[in-house]
């Protein structure tokens, strides 16, 4: 049994640790670093999970673009020379209070509702790319298209409040 | 086809996302440097989506991993867009000090 559970074990704990690391490492460029090895374990669990599909935009999407333009618009500012001032002592502690309490709430909420989930695993294949490309182009198209225009919209809002502004 | 959760239970996957999710949260409150809170802001949106793979897989329906694919989406707009305005405050106040940022505060 604990042999099987080995790789959920091991995935688990170092996404547990790298996002930890991310909150709590000094320099921004190592938190960062942290959070694009988060996202490969996060992609290793899709994988566990037999969601090929989702493995690979999560990987295209997070590591590929987002975690560029994090870094690029790290390097384009550079917070490195600075370290940034920490917050009191009060306001960390109250920060640590409020996220356990968070924490407490959320694993009472899950213990209390009991044994509702199905015991026995569905068969289906749901993660592939033939599954999930006739639900996104069937059920789904509306939404899909919609996201679409989500982009665009968000492309150009940020060039335009990205540019100079040269009128003034 | 076999999966993870045939061997591990569906509860160890709902105590790894609480666990992220409140990293997300702690991180939030906890820094004060702009781009690390949103960093903070995507580990909360991948926790959920976490979430929402594991229940799909578990309940052999794909519109969960769907609504994945629509989150990754909309976190990448939130960011392109976050990350544009982070720089254009930069540009203007030469910080990303949150505590510096309460010009709308009062």
């Amino acid at each position: 049994m604990l042999n099987q559970n080995l790789p959920f074990m091991i995935l688990a704990t170092l996404s547990v640790f790298s996002a930890l690391m991310v909150v709590l490492s000094r320099k921004p460029v190592h938190s960062v670093l942290y959070l694009i090895f988060c996202f490969f374990t996060i992609g290793g669990h899709y994988l566990l999970l037999n969601a090929q599909f989702l493995f690979a935009v999560h990987i295209i999407v997070y590591a590929g673009a987002i975690m560029v333009l994090f870094l690029f618009t790290l390097m384009f500012i550079n917070l490195n020379k600075e370290l940034e001032p920490h917050k009191s002592n009060l306001v960390k502690a109250a920060a640590t209070i409020v996220a356990g309490t968070l924490l407490l709430v959320m694993v009472s909420t899950v213990t209390d509702t009991g044994n509702i989930f199905p015991t026995q695993v569905s068969q289906n294949e749901v993660g592939t790319v033939a599954v999930l490309g006739k639900k996104l182009y069937g059920d789904y198209v509306l939404p899909f298209e919609l996201t679409s225009i989500l982009l665009l919209a968000a492309m150009v809002g940020a060039v335009m409040i990205g540019k100079k502004n040269t009128e003034s | 086809m076999n999966s993870i959760l045939s061997v591990v239970p569906i509860e160890y996957y709902l105590g790894l996302s609480v666990i992220l999710f409140t990293i997300g949260v702690m991180g939030v409150l906890f820094r004060r440097n702009a781009i690390i809170v949103f960093m903070c802001i995507e580990l909360m949106l991948n926790a959920v989506n976490l979430l929402l793979t594991a229940f799909s897989t578990l309940h052999g329906e794909a519109g969960g991993q769907v609504m994945v694919f629509f989150i990754m989406a909309v976190a990448a707009a939130e960011v392109a867009v976050g990350l544009a305005i982070l720089v254009m405050i930069y540009n203007n106040l030469r910080t990303v000090d949150i505590k510096e940022m309460n010009k709308l505060k009062w």
